[in-house]
Formats: C-alpha cells, structure tokens, sequence
C-alpha cells in the first residue's frame, strides 16, 4: 500500500511537498484518485486533493466561481444549477468506461482539461480557466491569473497548467468563467449517412449561421447503443441547437432544411437532446464493462474519418465522432496498436491520441499520452523543471 | 521624461556592430536587412511613443529558415532579439534596444491556406488581422478577435499581446481563437505547437506561448479558428445620464445571462471626439454611450435587444438609437473604432487598460475621475465595458515633460485602482515597458519568481525581448 497524504490546507500542502523535497519523496497527485495511470511499482506516494474542499466564492452575477481543487465536481454543478448556470465546456464522466468509482473532483477536471461535446465551438477547460492557486515542487504557494475575464499580465501559466496531468504543480484553487445554462435544445438527425457524407454534412451545418454547438456522427454500429435505442434506425449524424426557444426553433427549420439533401432529417425533443449530449460526451457505449482498449484521438474534423477508415484495414475497431468528426472515439478489439494509429495520425495531417483504458499492464506498457518530437520534448522537460526541479510529482505526461 | 528603464545595452555586442551587421548581411537576402542610422529610425518605438532606442540593426526575413537563421547566430553571439509586427503595441512591447537585433515579420504577410471544411486559416505571422477575415468574408465567414488596429496590426502581434476587442465578449481573444503555431526557437529550433485539431498531445505550450509578448520565440506561421458569419448584426446606442448608471446596466446585462457580441463604453469626452471624427451619429446630450451589439436572425435580434432595453429601462436610459440600415450600423462601429486615432488628433494620450469584474465598473470609473482631477489632466474613456476591460485615454501634452509624467503618475495609480479592485494591469493590450515596474504590484515575488523560471526555460540567456514584462531585478540568472 502506498501512502496516502490528504492535507486539509494549501499551506500544509505546501509544507508536505517541501518536506518531501529533502528525502526526494516523489509524489503522484490524485483529485478524485478514480484510477491513477501510474504503475503501481513506481514508489510514488499519493498526494490526494481531497481535503482541500469547498467553493470559496461563487458571484452568478459576474459569471465567475472560485473553488478549492478537491472539490466534487458535482457540488460545483449543483451551485451553478441554482443559478442556472454551467461550465460552458461540459466536463466529461469516464468513471463509466472506467469501470471506477471515485468522486471526480474541480481540480481534476482543469488537471485533464477533460472538455465535452460544446468544446469545439465554447472552448476547453482551460479557455474558462481564469485564474488558479498551486503548489509547485519546491513548496511554494504560486497564484496565476486572476477573475476576470481578460488578462495578459504576464504569462498564462494557468492554461498551461490545464491538462498538465498532475505533472507540474498541485492545482489548489481555481476560478473559472461560467456561462447562463441555455433555455432550450433540440437535436437534428439525418441518417443513414456513412461516415464521409456525415463528415461533409457536418462541415456544412458548422458553415450555416445557426450556431450548432455541438456535431456528432454515430455510425450504425454504436448507434443504437445511445439513449436506449430511441434514435431512428441506421446511422445517426447529430446536430445540437441551444438557445432562446424561439430562436432555437427558427434555427431547427433552417438546419432541417439544409440538411435535407444529406438524408432523411427527424429531431429530438429538449428531453432527448439532454441524454444524448451526455451519453456522447462519457462515451457511454465503450461503458462496457471491459478493459478493452479505449483511445480518444483529436485530429482535424475532416481527418475523423479518414483514420478510422485507414484503420478499419488493418485492425478491429469501433468508433464514434464528436467535434465535427475531428474527436474519435476508438475502441480497439484487443491490442492497443499504438504504432499503428499514431503512424495513421501523423498521416491524415497530425493530431494526437491518448489511451484512456486498456488492462493494467498494457497500460503500463504503452504511451498514453502522444510523443511529442524531439524539440518540443526538451522544451516541456525545461518547464517541467521550472515549475517542479526536484522532479517530485510524477505523472504519465512528463515522465 | 524617461523614467522606465531599459537594459543596459551589452558592450560586448555594441563593440561588434561592424561585424553582427557583415554577417547579417551574408545570412539573409539582399534587401532584408536595415542597418543606416536614418533608416532605423522608424523601428525606434511604437505606438507608445514616449520612448525611443535606434536597434542595431532590423533584419526583415522572407522565410521561417531566415528567422531561425538569424535567431541562431544571435543566440550564438549573445545578441538581444526583438520581435515585432507592425508596431502598435500601446504598451511599448515592440521598442527594441541599442543592443538589439530586430526582426520584423512584415515580408512573410502570406495567407498560406483557408480550410472552410476544417474552418481554419494557415498565415504568416506578417498578415494583418483584418487581411484575415477579408481574405474569408466572401465565403461568409471571418476571424473573430478585433482590435480596433486590426487594419494595421499583425497575427504574430497578436498572439504576442495575446489581442482582444470588441467582439471578444462572444467569441474570445486571441488565446480562445488560436490553434496552433510555427514558432522558432532562439537557438533557431522550430517547432510546431498545435494544429488543425484541438487541445494539445502534451503541456499546452501553445497557451503560454499566446501573449508571451515575443519573450518565447519568434512565430512565423499561425493557424486560426474560423466562424461562419452570424445571419445578421446590430449595433444599437444606449445613452445614459451618468457613467455609473452605464456601468451598473452593463453588470446587470451579464448578471441576466444575455450575452452580446460586444458591449462598449464611451463616456461624453469620447463620445465628442469620435463623433467630431466619424460623425456617427452618437446621442451628444447623454454623459455615457453604450454601443451593443446583437447578432443572429431578425427574430433573435429583436428578443435580445427587448430584454436588454428593459434593463436599461431600469438603470434609467436616456436614449436608445436602433439604427436603421447597414450604412448607419458601420459608422458606429467606425467612430467607435477610431477612438485612439481620433483622440490622438486633438491631444496626445497614453491609453491605459486594466480589467476589473464588472461590479467594480462604477466604483473604478468614479476612482479614475477623481485620479486624473487631482493630477489637473482630462481623461476620455472608452472601452470593452462587457468584460471589464477599461481605457482610460488620459490626454496630455507630450512637450510638457511634467505634464508628461504627471500622465504616467496618474496612469499607474489607475492601473493600482484596478488590481486592487480585483483586477488585473492590462486586459489585452500587454505589459510591455509600459506596466513592467508595476507587476508587483498584481504578484508576489514568488509568483513572478514561477512566471520567470518558465520564461527562463524557453530561453535561458533572456535575449528575446529582455527589457520587457518582467522587473529588471531579481532575474534568474542565465
Ligand atoms: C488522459 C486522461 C486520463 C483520464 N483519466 C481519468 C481517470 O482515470 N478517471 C476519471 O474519472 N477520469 C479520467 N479522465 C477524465 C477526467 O480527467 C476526469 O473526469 C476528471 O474529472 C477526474 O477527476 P479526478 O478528481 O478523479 O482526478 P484523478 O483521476 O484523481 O486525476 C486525474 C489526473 O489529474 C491530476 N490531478 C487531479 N487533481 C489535481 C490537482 N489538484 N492538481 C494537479 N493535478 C491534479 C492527476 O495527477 C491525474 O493525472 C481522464 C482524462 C484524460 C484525458
Ligand atoms: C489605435 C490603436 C488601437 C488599438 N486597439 C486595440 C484593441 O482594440 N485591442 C487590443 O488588444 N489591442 C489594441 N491595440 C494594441 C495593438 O494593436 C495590439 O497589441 C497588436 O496586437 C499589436 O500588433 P503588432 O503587429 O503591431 O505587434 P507589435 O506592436 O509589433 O508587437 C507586439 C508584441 O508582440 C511581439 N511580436 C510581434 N510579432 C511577433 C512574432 N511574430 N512572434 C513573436 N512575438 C511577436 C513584439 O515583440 C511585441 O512584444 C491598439 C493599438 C492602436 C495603436
């Protein structure tokens, strides 16, 4: 059993890692500790968020939160929905293809720069991060950013925190911009589409001026695993309006329209546009209960397909799309083949693919995150050390 | 009134002037680089004008490969670097150095590619702003962040300050629209960071990389997010009685959920003079103007404004001016436009641009009032009231040095108002020379300390843009 450190204050954090710097102790940070990707062998001690608890300040009139990092994101959420109001950037919930059960918390969120369905129009996690408050490897209380929404005094180290994987800093706050929730949605479907048509129908509705926040393609093998079978048969290309619901409706009609010469257009009610977007944000059809190698691949929208289909020749898989086909959901049949999708990557224009689930030791075995070239690699070492020298917080990221 | 210190220029490098400009000269082609004394001098500032230093010389590459060229053998011979676009920065990022090399990117001012499917633009560094959206509007669709410079000012600038303006309120700055970049190191490495796909394979170096002021690297290329145009958009004036009621309307606007395009402020100096400049038709009876801007269908336009001109019922509006064709609709946004150049023709000025949370609005606006009365000067204020990102233009006479450091007293006791109010020093025009020795204000020793290591990482030797953004003293050491 590794050790758990849980400090109940910034301060006492900052008094941990600093002890931890004279015996060289390395640290894995945890949020939530739903699963951490180190191997177990690494001799890590775990620096757990946990007790660092709590939303600081919260102003619905400023459209900005401030709270502390092992905060439960669901607590967050909940305060935003009084207000209705929300995360612009719909954090995703991979405790379902996970298979695990802990409590994602704030931190952990900015941490991953986990960012759903709305990204690819609204931005990520980092783009409403305004502000943080960390710990970094020699002990020391650092705050970046601020609360409002505009600020270029000095470098933005907390963007560049967001989705450092616990690799240079303990995250202890962060103030984020939050956004009014929308009054309505609705979800236009074409189907039958295969997956270049779709990928082409989507490029389309994002160059209509009807603001589509979010595009999805479901092929028909994942299909009908979404909301419990209620889409129309066959492939479904999905297109989410949100917005005022009188405009809301004059945007369905034209989008309807314009998709009409793609295939055969339905649309989903406010109720089922919920459950979808959620479904396609967690990945809710890998939740399978398997180990079974899951990767979340970014390239350009139009490439989506184009690796898939590459793919398809030389090995088995299942996918989906979001971000206008440009965020592919892979689901490999048994080996990773982590060589091959990363030579495809490269070959479709760039992008890059993280493993998020395989068996322990697959996972142990493979590079999760995406080799960067060599000058970029050396570069992220020289920031690494700037923030963490002693080299304490070890993650997947960094090494 | 030169009271902002620059570095002490390097003797070993001013010795060599001779020789760093033979070599230069054999590095890039003919005509890219400018070394005459008389030829330098419209390198010697910026749009901050009160301070000037001739460079040593301005290379004016043609290609990545020239900008790596030149950056290695400076690198090599310990030669400061400053990087610069067209030179617009208000806060004297681009003033380079007696010991300097400046490399200028108004050659490489290519559109490399338009990808409407991937809805991205691959340009040089050199393209203006405005070349971008010029360059896609036919195909209805422009490149959101809109400094008022935008005709001049150029996407490597950008990403240096990190731009905002006025349609930011909606679609974000430069950080928020910007996927990825070709930047070249100072040993002269170039690297890629990002791309046509989102979010970053590891560190997002691209978000650091974004207002870093041209103290990274040198950006050759960019690649930018497109937005297909909104079906309509209109501007309409709201004019109230006092400031603070423009402001509060402002914070309750946001606090209702709505959010516009763009949400300006002027008050009544900024309203005469840009209305003497572009006759736009601004109500000239009211003490505060707000410009907002709606976007969308006929129907949607109409929902968004009825909410908002009832709120500014509530906050006792005193006019409200829909304008009535497109015509009207772009003199608005003319005058608004043209505030600085307009300000600039009847007084000199030094914009300031702290951002504050908008609840502040009034409280900063009545602070900046009674600041600049009791240093005897006038200011005009026009500004992205919808974030919070206040310009206070105070006006002064540049012959008078004490008037002129009267102006940069009040400037910084402004900039103190806005970081204690919970705000920030700059929103987006950038730290520069201008707000350097007030970072310490805003950070702990530690915090700039942090700031400094990661900067250091990119470039151990601080030669790209040293005596920028970060206090003189107190650096780590190379
Ligand atoms: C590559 C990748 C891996 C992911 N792994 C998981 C996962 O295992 N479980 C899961 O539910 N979701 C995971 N997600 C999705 C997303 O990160 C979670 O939904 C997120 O909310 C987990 O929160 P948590 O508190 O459980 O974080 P944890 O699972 O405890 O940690 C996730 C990562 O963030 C770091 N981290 C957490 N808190 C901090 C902090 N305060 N300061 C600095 N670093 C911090 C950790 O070191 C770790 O690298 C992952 C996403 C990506 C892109
Ligand atoms: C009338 C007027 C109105 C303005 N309105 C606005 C506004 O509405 N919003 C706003 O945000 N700003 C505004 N500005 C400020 C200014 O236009 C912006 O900061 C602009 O982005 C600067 O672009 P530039 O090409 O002129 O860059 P420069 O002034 O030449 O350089 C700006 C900074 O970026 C660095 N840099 C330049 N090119 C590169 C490169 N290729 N690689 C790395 N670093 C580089 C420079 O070293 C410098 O630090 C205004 C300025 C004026 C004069």
């Amino acid at each position: 059993m590794t050790p758990i450190h849980e400090p109940l204050s910034e301060e006492a954090a900052a008094r941990l890692v600093m002890i931890a710097g004279l015996s060289a102790t390395p640290f894995s940070i945890s949020g939530g500790g739903t699963r951490s990707l180190l191997p177990a062998t690494d001799g890590a001690e775990q620096l757990s968020t946990r007790g660092l608890n709590g939303i600081v300040a919260y102003n619905p009139a400023e459209m900005t939160m401030t709270v502390r990092a092992g905060t439960p994101l669901e607590k967050v959420e909940a305060a935003l929905a009084e207000n209705r109001q929300m995360l612009a950037f719909e954090p995703v919930d991979l405790r379902g293809v996970l298979g695990s059960s802990g409590i994602p918390t704030i931190g952990g969120v900015f941490a991953t720069n986990a960012s759903g369905p709305r990204r690819f129009v609204a931005g990520a996690a980092r783009d409403s991060l305004l502000g943080v408050r960390f710990v970094n490897g020699k002990g020391e209380i650092v705050k970046a950013g601020g609360r409002v929404m505009k600020n270029v005094t000095g470098l933005d180290l907390a963007k560049l925190l967001a989705g450092s994987h616990g690799s240079l800093a303990l995250l202890t706050e962060v103030t984020f911009r939050v956004l009014p929730m929308p009054e309505t949605a609705v979800t236009i479907v074409v189907s039958n589409l295969n997956d270049a048509e779709a990928t082409a129908a989507m490029a389309t509705a994002m160059a209509l001026p009807v603001e589509v926040s979010g595009a999805a393609h479901l092929p028909e093998s994942v299909r009908g695993r979404f909301v419990g079978g209620a889409l129309p048969d066959g492939a479904a290309t999905v297109l989410r309006l949100e917005g005022l619901a009188a405009s809301v409706s004059v945007r369905a009609q034209k989008l309807a329209d314009a998709m009409a010469g793609f295939g055969t257009v339905s649309q989903c009610d406010a109720g089922l546009t919920q459950r979808l977007w959620r479904e396609i944000r967690d990945a809710t059809p890998y939740a399978d209960g398997t180990s079974r190698p899951l990767w979340r691949v970014s390239v350009a929208p139009t490439a989506g397909q184009q690796l898939v289909a590459a793919l398809r020749l030389e090995a088995g898989v299942d996918a989906f799309y979001d971000w206008q086909g440009g965020l592919v959901w892979l689901r490999m049949e048994s080996d990773p083949e982590a060589a091959l999708l990363r030579r495809y990557i490269k070959a479709v224009g760039g992008g890059h693919a993280t493993l998020l689930r395989a068996r322990p030791d697959v996972l142990a075995a493979t590079e999760i995150f995406q080799p960067q070239t060599d000058a970029v690699t050396a570069i992220q070492t020289a920031v690494k050390a700037s923030f963490d020298p002693a080299g304490l917080f070890r993650s997947r990221m960094t090494g | 009134m030169d009271q902002i210190a620059f570095l002490e220029p390097r003797p070993a490098v001013l010795s060599r002037r001779r020789e760093i400009v033979a070599d230069l000269l054999d590095l890039l082609p003919e005509g890219c680089l400018v070394h005459e004394p008389r030829e330098l001098v419209p390198f010697e500032t910026d749009a901050f004008v009160s301070y000037r230093r001739l460079p040593l010389a301005v290379a004016l590459p043609e290609t990545t490969q020239q900008v790596a060229a030149v950056l290695k053998y400076c690198h090599r011979y310990g030669v400061p670097v400053v990087p610069r676009g067209a030179g617009t920065s208000l806060a004297g990022g681009a003033i380079p150095q007696e010991d300097a090399v400046v490399i200028g990117l108004s050659k490489m001012s290519r559109i490399l590619e338009v990808d409407f499917a991937n809805r991205t633009a691959t340009v040089q560094a050199g393209v203006t702003n405005l070349a971008i959206s010029d360059a896609v509007s036919a195909d209805g669709y422009f490149y959101a962040p809109d400094p008022s410079s935008q005709l001049a000012c150029t996407i490597g600038g950008n990403i240096g300050m990190n731009s905002g303006g006025a349609h930011c309120l909606k679609y974000g700055v430069t950080t928020n629209n910007l996927l990825g970049v070709k930047l070249v190191l100072i040993d002269g490495t170039i690297v890629d960071l990002g791309g046509k796909a989102l979010d970053a394979g590891g560190l997002d170096l691209l978000a650091v990389v974004c207002g870093s002021e041209g103290q990274l690297g040198i950006v050759t290329e960019a690649t930018v997010r497109l937005i297909a145009r909104p079906e309509g958009a209109r501007p309409v004036l709201f004019g109230f009685d006092t400031s603070e009621e423009a402001g509060a309307c402002v914070a309750d606007v946001i606090g209702a959920g709505i959010i516009p395009v763009a949400i300006e402020f002027m008050d009544k100096p900024a309203i005469e003079i840009c209305e003497a400049f572009a006759q736009a038709g601004y109500p000239m009876d009211v003490e505060a103007l707000l410009i907002v801007e709606v976007e969308g269908s006929e129907a949607e336009m109409d929902a968004m404004l009825a909410s908002i001109i009832e709120i500014a019922g509530r906050h006792g509006v005193k006019v409200v001016k829909e304008c009535q064709s497109a015509t009207e609709a772009a003199l608005i946004w003319k005058g608004r436009k043209s505030a600085f150049g307009a300000t600039g023709r009847i007084a000199d000025y030094i914009c300031m641009d702290g951002t504050v949370p908008l609840g502040q609005l009034p409280h900063v606006l009545r602070g900046t009032a009674e600041i600049v009365a009791k240093y005897g000067l006038r200011v005009a204020n026009v500004f992205h009231a919808g974030d919070g990102n206040m310009h206070p233009l105070i006006l002064f006479n540049a012959n008078d040095p004490e008037d002129a450091a009267r102006a940069e007293a009040a400037g910084n006791e402004i900039l103190k108002l806005c970081v204690d109010a919970g705000g920030c020093l700059t929103g987006e025009h950038g730290v520069g020379i201008e707000k350097r020795d007030l970072m310490r204000h805003q950070y702990s020793e530690v915090d700039l300390a942090q700031q400094m290591a990661v900067r250091a990482a990119f470039d151990p030797q601080w030669l790209l843009n040293p005596s920028k953004v970060f206090p003189l003293e107190g650096r780590p050491a190379a």
